[in-house]
């Protein structure tokens, strides 16, 4: 008799790792279609100016063009949260790099010959490119007509401002929190801006066919909210958009909500039955897809001798960049988890989206949480160190725990950070530190150790749900339905885990396909480290679905109660009685009863979820019973090497420990783990996009842009935590963004242990920290 | 201008008509339908284009077409396939060396092109050996390992078949090794 097959917690191979290696895996890019054009950009040459005008007739003209585009064919407003995006610019060019016109051509050289002809007057505005001068009265607008904008109810525009989002934390009484404290401590932070850059550039193909559908295909994270936004925006019918996404080549974000896409579509209007095809160059994916806004903030908090926080004023400042539709939830996600990992009873943020005539800023990776706890884990430390504690044992007084509120005032259960903390802690061989580390003459290179806690929740509005389709094949081979996108995250692996395990089947006999909006089951995006949490629950019920369909089938076919039959491991059998089992296959299309007569038709189970109680924050407090999903808890500890003379840190380890409820898969949650761990260190010691003083983007290629590689990677310990999730399936929740947050931050505190310099500024380079050196 | 080129491609002589200004990279994708090799930046910066041209690794968005005429080229698609992986592949399998996979292809052909010249590299020789291959999602650490392992089990299996792995053997060669 068949062995209950156990699929949770187990290490299968990943699903597409065949495809991978082999080169057999097709990206939105390696798609080609017949008549097929190749689409070339044009590109604003200032931060802030007016298109006096804008004559495309020369570039019509040549021969090969099939289609040219400006912002006035096309001035339709799109955005996510916030509609104050045109795929052209329309009257206006907001940054350097703004699409100005679009060219479809015959092939790529034709194309841009093309951009050549465009000819394009500005008259030159001053831009705003200082984030703290664009909140002072009388600065120039980016957006004079923000007041016009649609947006979500979520979101706090500041009419006849650069503030596009006002997001509010008002818990308890502040006054009262500081005038108990023994010691206030108040500090600045600064994070710059950051790209992304996966190593798959933004790629889609866009077509307009005769009957007046369009369809994409897309490296796109959000194939279901890229058909929403278009359908919204240009007043279509959704049934007349498809929206196809094959394998992403890493998103981070980068590729949620409608990207580059938007220009594709006035281009394949005009070239009707020609797919039209754009692949962003390595310096379009730097300055002209989502990037990670700057942020600057300031932190005051108040805390008694024994350690215990009083009160926290927060100010951030958000450099949002020319367009906000995205990044305004980027500065609502900070706000509402500005209390990080610490149960603080009294607290006032204000968190501000400003527009700037910078790159667009957008979600990246736990959006809001990397910059907001880049401030916070320092501060700790620098509290810590200020009360002549251990930051770990300064921690541990102030963690959220059983019972406490966090920012919004929601009381929290199964808070699984203390034990994260403890983990890490115990992993990276953490030994008491009581101040600051001291140079001793004559010594070269140190080492030293830092922490960093972190808490993210998903920043996604109330209603995000997830669904799944459970097919059966004649052979009893299983089609899995879903729209949750496979970036590297391992989704489908996972996915398909858990569809194995509910119904009885082998893993290898599950398939899933890439997304189509026209035949898949809905998805709302594959963001917020929500698809194993959500997605999950989806499959899971369709699988118990299916498979109760074919215990059903079971029944009839052997004759006995409909519960004296399990499925597993692919076979459906009586239980107890290991003589009656008839693979899948024999039931999956219906059963053959003894008569020959057939019973119930082919199987197919569906499954739905929507994360329920979620109560929207007040306008005025940000304070819900719940604001948001769930909170997923980790804590880094780091230990580094300072090179003295050439202020160089290197990461030698890394421990890392993540609450993640239930591991699914300890294998791609582990890979997940290291993955992010170096982002974060490549965050932390490399990465910021620099502008000139016009607001050109100076460093847009990996040359001039550093990102890790191979050569920098420490060694990683990571471990899990297992504190379940009440609604997550199996009691998992999310990690996949969680896990680059504290990298920065240990590192910064692992600094200042070995040298007593704190370097508030990301990134640590070896040039800031031998400044900083130097000022001691 | 346009050049006639004769090039070895995974084992297969492939006569071609290329302007000057075409790149090997759009050659084998555009021209030969092999998208294994992938285009990250187009300046030789990220290593998803490797391939290897008479066994040595090379970024082919820096290397013209016609700069290939004569030579012997191997894609990830002249390596091995889902019945006959490559030692290197099975490795990045059995690891989990990868996760969106786009820079897969070139990691896998950067780290054939070492076990060919250095079949017991030191895992230091396997980092430097990659370090041109840039990866955002993984963190390297399992492609490190995934390239040590291949290593081993190369070793273990005594000499590799170096024809097929430098692209020297002819067709007929290459099946019979992927055999053994």
């Amino acid at each position: 008799m068949a062995e209950k097959t156990t699929y949770i917690g187990t290490a299968v191979v990943r699903s597409d790792a065949l495809e991978k290696v082999t080169g057999a895996a097709r990206y939105a890019g390696d798609l080609k279609f017949d008549r097929m054009l190749y689409v070339k950009l044009l590109r604003g040459k200032y931060a802030h100016a007016r298109l006096v005008r804008v004559d495309a007739s020369k570039a019509r003209k040549l021969p090969g063009v099939k289609a040219v585009v400006t912002g006035t064919d096309f001035p339709y407003r799109m955005g996510l949260y916030l509609v104050d995006r045109t795929p052209y610019a329309v009257e206006k060019v907001r940054y350097y790099g703004e699409p100005v016109a679009g060219v479809a051509a015959v092939s790529p050289e034709v194309a841009e010959e093309a951009l050549g002809l465009i000819e394009v007057e500005y008259e030159e505005l001053p831009p705003v490119l200082d984030l703290l001068e664009a909140i002072k009265p009388g600065s120039p607008l980016v957006h004079p007509e923000l007041h016009e904008y649609e947006h979500v109810p979520a979101i706090f525009p500041v009419p006849h401002t650069n503030i596009s989002n006002h997001f509010k934390i008002r818990k308890g009484d502040v006054e009262k929190g500081f005038a108990e404290a023994d010691l206030i401590v108040e500090d600045t932070y600064y994070v710059p801006h950051i790209q992304h850059s996966p190593l798959e550039p933004h790629a889609a193909v866009a077509l307009y066919d005769r009957e007046g559908k369009l369809t994409i295909w897309a490296s796109s994270q959000s194939p279901f909210a890229m058909r929403k936004i278009l359908s919204q925006s240009l007043r279509w019918p959704m049934n007349r958009i498809r929206v196809i996404g094959p394998y992403v080549g890493g998103g981070f974000g980068g590729k949620a909500g409608l990207n580059v896409e938007a220009t594709l579509v006035p281009l394949a209007m005009k070239a009707v039955g020609h797919p039209v095809k754009l692949v962003c160059t390595r310096e379009e994916e730097f300055r002209d897809t989502f990037v990670r806004q700057g942020m600057w903030c300031r932190l005051k908090t108040g805390v008694k001798r024994n350690g215990r926080i009083t009160a926290q004023e927060f100010e951030m400042y958000w450099d949002g960049g020319a367009y906000t539709e995205y990044g305004v939830n980027v500065t609502r996600a900070a706000g509402y988890s500005s209390a990080g990992v610490y149960d603080i009873p009294n607290m006032k943020t204000d968190s501000y989206c400003v527009y700037t005539n910078k790159p667009v800023g957008g979600p990246l990776r736990g959006f809001g949480h990397g910059e907001n706890h880049w401030a916070i884990e320092q501060h700790m430390d620098q509290i810590a160190h200020r009360l002549g504690m251990d930051p770990v044992e300064f921690r541990m007084i102030n963690l959220q725990r059983e019972g406490s509120t966090n920012a919004t005032g929601q009381v929290l259960h199964n808070v699984g950070i203390g034990k994260c903390l403890e983990e890490a802690a115990r992993l990276i061989g953490w030994t008491k530190v009581t101040g600051p580390g001291k140079i001793e003459p004559g010594v070269k290179k140190v080492r030293a150790k830092g922490i960093a806690c972190m808490t993210k929740a998903p920043a996604m509005p109330n209603d995000a749900a997830s669904t799944a389709i459970v097919k059966l094949n004649d052979d009893g081979t299983v089609v899995l339905n879903i729209s949750a996108q496979e970036l590297g995250q391992g989704a489908f692996t996972v996915l398909s885990q858990i569809c194995a395990e509910e119904l009885g089947v082998r893993y290898e006999d599950i398939r899933i396909y890439p997304v189509d909006t026209d035949h898949g089951a809905y998805e709302w995006q594959t963001v917020a480290s929500r698809i194993t949490y959500s997605c999950g629950r989806a499959v899971m019920e369709a699988a118990r679905d299916a498979k109760r369909q074919l215990c059903d089938h079971a029944s009839r076919y052997f004759g006995v109660p409909a519960g004296d039959v399990d499925v597993a491991d692919g076979r459906v059998f009586v239980k107890g009685d290991p003589s009656r089992r008839v693979p899948v296959a024999t039931l999956a299309l219906g059963a053959t009863l003894p008569d020959f007569s057939g019973y119930g038709g082919p199987i197919v189970g569906r499954g739905k979820f929507i994360p329920e109680g979620i109560v929207a924050m007040d306008a005025e407090t940000g304070q819900s019973p719940k604001p948001v999903a769930n909170w997923t808890y980790g804590a880094q500890a780091v230990e580094i090497e300072l090179d003295l003379e050439l202020g160089k840190i290197e990461v030698k380890k890394v421990a890392a420990v993540y609450d993640a409820g239930r591991v699914i898969n300890p294998v791609t949650a582990a890979a997940q783990v290291e993955g992010g761990v170096v982002q974060g260190l490549s965050i932390g010691l490399f990465e910021e996009m620099k502008f000139d003083e016009r607001g050109r983007l100076l460093n847009p290629s990996y040359v001039d842009y550093k990102i890790a590689t191979a050569a920098e990677i420490p060694e990683m310990l990571v471990s899990f935590v297992e504190v379940p999730q009440e609604d997550g399936p199996y009691g998992a929740r999310g990690i996949g963004e969680h896990v680059m947050v504290p990298t920065p931050p240990a590192i910064a505190n692992a600094l200042f242990h070995a040298a007593g310099v704190r370097v508030k500024r990301l990134p640590m380079t070896s040039e800031s920290v031998r400044w900083a050196l130097k000022q001691e | 201008m346009l050049h006639n080129i004769r090039v070895r491609v995974n084992g297969e002589w492939v006569e071609a008509c290329v302007p000057s200004h075409r790149r090997l990279l759009d050659f084998l994708r555009e021209d030969l339908d092999l998208i294994g090799a992938k285009e990250g930046c187009g300046g030789g910066e990220c290593g998803a284009c490797t391939v290897l041209v008479n066994g040595e690794p090379i970024n082919s968005c820096l290397v013209l077409a016609v700069e290939a005429d004569g030579a012997e080229v191997l894609t990830v698609e002249g390596l091995g396939d889902a019945k006959d992986l490559d030692p290197v592949q099975e490795a990045f399998v059995q690891n989990s060396a990868l996760q969106c996979g786009y820079c897969i292809p070139g990691m896998v052909m950067s780290a054939k092109a070492l076990l060919i010249r250095n079949p017991n590299p030191t895992r230091d020789e396997v980092v430097e050996a990659i370090s041109g291959n840039l990866c955002r999602c993984t963190g390297y650490a399992r492609i490190v390992d995934a390239i040590m392992q291949a290593a081993q089990a190369a070793d273990a299996a005594g000499p590799a078949p170096a024809g097929r792995a430098a692209g020297h053997a002819p067709a007929a060669e290459v099946s019979r090794a992927g055999g053994e």
